[in-house]
């Protein structure tokens, strides 16, 4: 792996499932900027049955739209031979084909399986199901779901190094009794990670070798208050690429075309906000809102995580986030009566007709409001996993490291410096502060937060950049990728209505914003100023109650969002009071046209 | 995007109609190319392993899983019958044995001196499937089934839920527009294939059960009467393997909605004649859709032109979002520009001449009307 060296033209890929986007990276002066964009429909399925076809169409927009000439018949020229000839590198991802679905398999449920499942969530993997010893289903039953299920890969692990063997070596037979079956073709055989205790190895070979395409890497948890996911991630990575992406069509020869493995979509996607974090030396959530899933990423002091809420999304699995909330908690984002049964129609007619779009305001309004409570529960299922070590020993007996332990999340608003959002609802908003509106409502970030959408889609390019130029893709990051909404300035606590939340003093004003209340203040984008947040003495903007803060803040295409709604923000219970509030907030940002 | 519309579901009355039929894993095919199958005959069938149980030896005879070896009676690869012995500790002076038995009839696979514990499996059992339809064997896929071909009368639906079926068609509404009611199901329904017309309700369900009908086909449900049918809330559109006595097919979507004229006209043209039916919906890549399938006599007709060549002015399409959600119109303008729409968004549009108006609508929110 080489490290920033000295590029002149990147080109990158992601084949997605639809879509194949193309980007090329262009050195100006002594900065690297996106040039151009362009895309071309994924070719994995029949007729054509090759990846390739669809990133040569795409290349080919990039070519006609950059005039460079980056193709020689169908190769990519590498390096580049001047100035309009040819890349310096080419690196790509690829979420076809459904992407990578893993099943995990640990000893302890909030232990073992616990952190095979954030690692392979962390490598970018679809986790199909978490099988443990403690799951509660018996071992038949066990065996049952492992057989119907056709995994890409399954990840073992269990046990701390030096420990019993017993109960990973009976879960090894539990997959060998199963014997699932890959899902491409019946020809290859099935990889398996092994990533458990130590001691059990050479048990686990004799049980599961002749079988199965076994790998053995470091345990992930090799004592207990030790988490090392790294090994099995990286793994995970060379087997996505040697094994499952091979078997799709094109495959083998877009890995002769790539200088760095190919990487699952969401895993650079992660990579990149890892890097973002890791550079600006913040808390940083991202979010993913798609069609079939949203993802979550967040890196909260240095510890990275990822979750995927494989079944809430916008349009597939729309009503699916109707039955998690419930009706009720969709509505209560509308400003305006509805019949109940007319909404779940609605509904299920997004559902089965995915591809349609709003037209009216009113149908704008609801796709919003649910999309509050798709992010809001994809974030509530998040901070259950992105929690700090359980299991760890703190009492006397290893008895007490079997109890269920109320984990403490990592997840800390009021730290939280920066939100990514990025998914059709959110990145294609026509008012860039409906967008805000959402990150806001579903996510609730405390004191002082930057508020940002990913552009075009850019960050899986991104992230699997960083594997060959750092510098690079967090330029083009920070320049081209994200746009920048605001900034949140929102204090924690509760008060009266029309009681003084916060008074924020600006260069050129002063600001007062009463509790129940948000008020927008025109910032332009790239535009930073310092301003003083004075809280009411009932509410913490970072330094405690009552305590004022000095900061910068950033501008943007909203500008700055005083949120003295209160956290945690409540709407009122009384129905008519409720929709006048919404209708309040609304036209205090200036949300939907009149 | 070159498709920025919804390519309309299928409804043709003499259409060719392959259906790929495969086993779950290899077996054994029954019929060979150029067969006449019928539609409950079985092509091909095949012997699932049996299902596995573990038997904790060790922890029956209170040893270590290292120590079970001497108290075995049996090894790997014997058969046993339930409640056959399969160790014995010794006792005391040769009573108080503690003995483990095989819980069932099967095959011991294998035997863990580490864990203690033994894997039995249940004896295979078989899977077969049918050919679903009425046709001929077009060709044979060697261990793994076939692909039948026929002729027929082709009707997909929106949305449905349950499985494969076979039954005479038996519409019970005048028009496309009538609710499907209880009273209109009669106890001769049953193994029938019902078909309504704009709305079924949860009692009409409940009384096609009853009566045993195979399926029902209808324009529209309610979600809700959907979610009190089921049990459960539908929460993502993969559907089939639903075990509710019937199979569903809503040929439009959810609330109470004409059924398509050609739709409804194909189906009252055919009653008497026997259709094979299946709920499975998936909407998500490799869409599937529910289906009516009546096989005819005789060649196909010329596919019908529209969805290949993509939406163009004359075209007969339906709305398929509010606020004209249901309506059918008639393309009368294709402007290639970005237009603005009421939400502010800038998207591709058309315009749609309905009875009484031409309106203007996004092209993602309608579909083709073949025919």
């Amino acid at each position: 792996m080489s490290q920033d060296k000295d590029y002149n033209a990147i080109l990158a890929t992601d084949c997605g499932s639809t879509t194949t986007k193309a980007i090329l990276i262009e050195k100006r002066g002594n900065e690297y900027r996106l040039r151009v964009r362009g895309e071309a429909p994924t070719t994995v399925e029949a007729p054509f049955e090759d990846v390739t076809r669809g990133v040569l169409n795409a290349v080919r927009e990039v070519e006609e739209l950059s005039n460079r000439e980056i193709l020689e018949g169908e190769k990519i020229v590498k390096p580049a031979l001047n100035e309009r000839k040819g890349v310096d590198t080419y690196v790509s991802t690829s979420s076809a084909g459904g992407g990578l679905q893993m099943l995990v398999v640990g000893v302890v449920k909030s232990m073992t399986a616990e952190s095979a499942a954030r690692a392979a969530l962390g490598a970018g993997a679809i986790v199909m199901e978490t099988i443990a010893v403690d799951d509660g289903r018996l071992p038949h039953e066990k065996i049952q779901l492992i057989r119907h299920l056709r995994p890409d890969m399954i990840l073992l692990s269990g046990g701390v190094d030096g420990g019993t063997i017993t109960h990973v070596v009976q879960m090894a037979q539990i997959i060998a009794a199963a014997d699932p079956k890959p899902r491409f073709g019946l020809t290859y055989k099935l990889p398996i990670i092994y990533a458990g205790n130590k001691d059990a190895r050479e048990e686990v070979k004799k049980i599961l070798g002749d079988k199965f395409d076994l790998h053995i890497v470091e345990n992930i948890r090799p004592r207990l208050e030790e988490e090392n996911l790294i090994p099995a991630r990286n793994k995970i990575h060379e087997l996505f690429m040697e094994h499952v992406m091979s078997q799709a069509p094109g495959y083998r020869k877009l890995m002769d075309w790539v200088d760095a493995p190919i990487m699952p979509t969401p895993g650079a996607v992660g990579l990149l906000v890892h890097h973002v974090a890791k550079q600006r030396g913040i808390d940083v959530i991202g979010v993913d809102i798609g069609g079939a899933t949203t993802d979550i990423f967040s890196v909260f002091k240095g510890t990275f995580n990822r979750t995927v809420s494989a079944n809430l999304g916008m349009s597939y699995s729309i009503s699916n986030v109707l039955v998690e909330a419930g009706l009720a908690n969709i509505k209560r984002w509308l400003p305006f009566d509805i019949d109940d049964a007319d909404l779940r129609n609605r509904i299920k007619n997004k559902m089965i007709r995915p591809t349609t779009i709003p037209q009216t305001i009113d149908e704008l309004k609801i796709e919003q409001a649910i999309a509050r409570e798709a992010l809001r529960l994809a974030f509530l299922h998040h901070k259950t996993m992105a929690v700090e070590l359980k299991g760890v020993q703190r009492q006397r007996t290893i008895s007490d490291v079997f109890i269920q332990e109320a984990a403490k999340s990592l997840i800390d608003m009021m730290s939280l410096a920066l939100i990514i959002g990025s998914g059709g609802v959110l990145s294609h908003a026509p008012r860039r502060v409906q967008a805000a509106m959402m990150l806001l409502d579903a996510f609730q970030p405390e004191g002082v937060t930057q508020l940002t959408v990913d552009s075009i889609f850019m960050m899986p390019h991104l992230g699997v950049l960083t594997t060959v130029h750092e510098r690079a893709a967090l330029e083009v990051f920070d320049k081209d990728c994200l746009i920048r909404l605001g900034t949140a300035i929102a204090p924690v606590g509760d008060g009266k209505e029309g009681e003084e939340a916060v008074k924020v003093e600006l260069p050129d004003q002063t600001v007062t914003v009463k509790f129940g209340d948000i008020k927008r203040i025109p910032l332009e984008e790239g535009q930073k100023v310092k301003v003083r947040i004075i809280p009411g003495r009932k509410f913490d903007v970072g330094n405690g109650r009552g305590r004022e803060l000095v900061t910068e803040v950033e501008g943007g295409v909203v500008g700055l969002l005083i949120d003295a709604r209160g956290r945690p923000l409540k709407l009122p219970e009384d129905d008519a009071k409720r929709k006048e509030t919404l209708v309040k907030w609304f036209e205090s940002v200036d949300m939907y046209p009149k | 995007m070159a498709h920025a519309y919804t390519p309309g579901l299928q409804v043709s009355e003499r259409t060719v109609v392959r259906k790929e039929r495969r086993l779950p894993l290899k077996g054994e095919v029954l019929i060979k190319e150029g067969d006449t199958v019928e539609a409950e005959q079985i092509i091909a069938r095949a012997y699932l392993p049996g299902d596995v149980e573990l038997l904790n030896i060790a922890g029956q005879l209170g040893v270590s899983g290292d120590e079970i070896k001497p108290y075995l009676k049996k090894k790997e690869g014997d058969e046993v019958k339930k409640g056959e012995i399969i160790a014995e500790s010794k006792g005391l002076f040769g009573m108080f044995k503690t003995q483990v038995k095989s819980p069932i009839d099967g095959v011991i696979e294998s035997i863990s001196f580490v864990t203690g514990q033994a894997i039995l499996r249940h004896p295979p059992q078989e899977v077969s499937i049918k050919a679903y339809i009425n046709g001929t064997v077009e060709k044979v896929i060697p261990e793994e089934g076939a692909i039948i071909r026929t002729v027929a009368t082709f009707i997909q639906g929106i949305f449905g839920i349950g499985g494969e079926g076979y039954g005479e068609i038996l519409p019970v509404c005048s028009s496309p527009d009538e609710t499907l009611t209880p009273e209109l199901i009669p106890e001769t329904a049953k193994g029938k294939v019902i078909v309504g017309g704009s709305f079924v309700t949860y009692e009409a369900l409940q009384r096609a059960v009853e009566v045993g009908a195979t399926g029902v086909v209808v324009g529209g449900i309610d979600a809700d009467d959907l979610r009190r049918f089921l049990g459960y809330d539908i929460g993502v559109a993969i559907t089939g393997t639903e075990k509710k006595g019937i199979t569903l097919i809503v040929t439009e979507g959810f609330g109470r909605m004409n059924m398509a004229k050609k739709t409804f006209e194909l189906l009252t043209k055919y009653a008497g004649r026997r259709a094979s039916i299946n709920g499975a919906t998936q909407i998500r890549a490799g869409v599937m859709r529910p289906e009516v399938i009546i096989t005819q006599e005789g060649e196909a007709e010329e596919p019908h032109k529209g969805w290949e060549t993509g939406l163009e002015v004359g075209h007969l399409v339906r709305i398929i979002r509010e606020p004209y959600f249901g309506q059918i119109g008639r393309v009368v303008e294709l402007p290639p520009p970005l237009e603005q729409i009421e939400t502010e968004a800038h998207v591709r549009i058309l315009k749609v001449k309905l009875d009484d108006k031409v309106v203007t609508i996004p092209r993602a929110n309608v579909e083709i009307i073949q025919g």
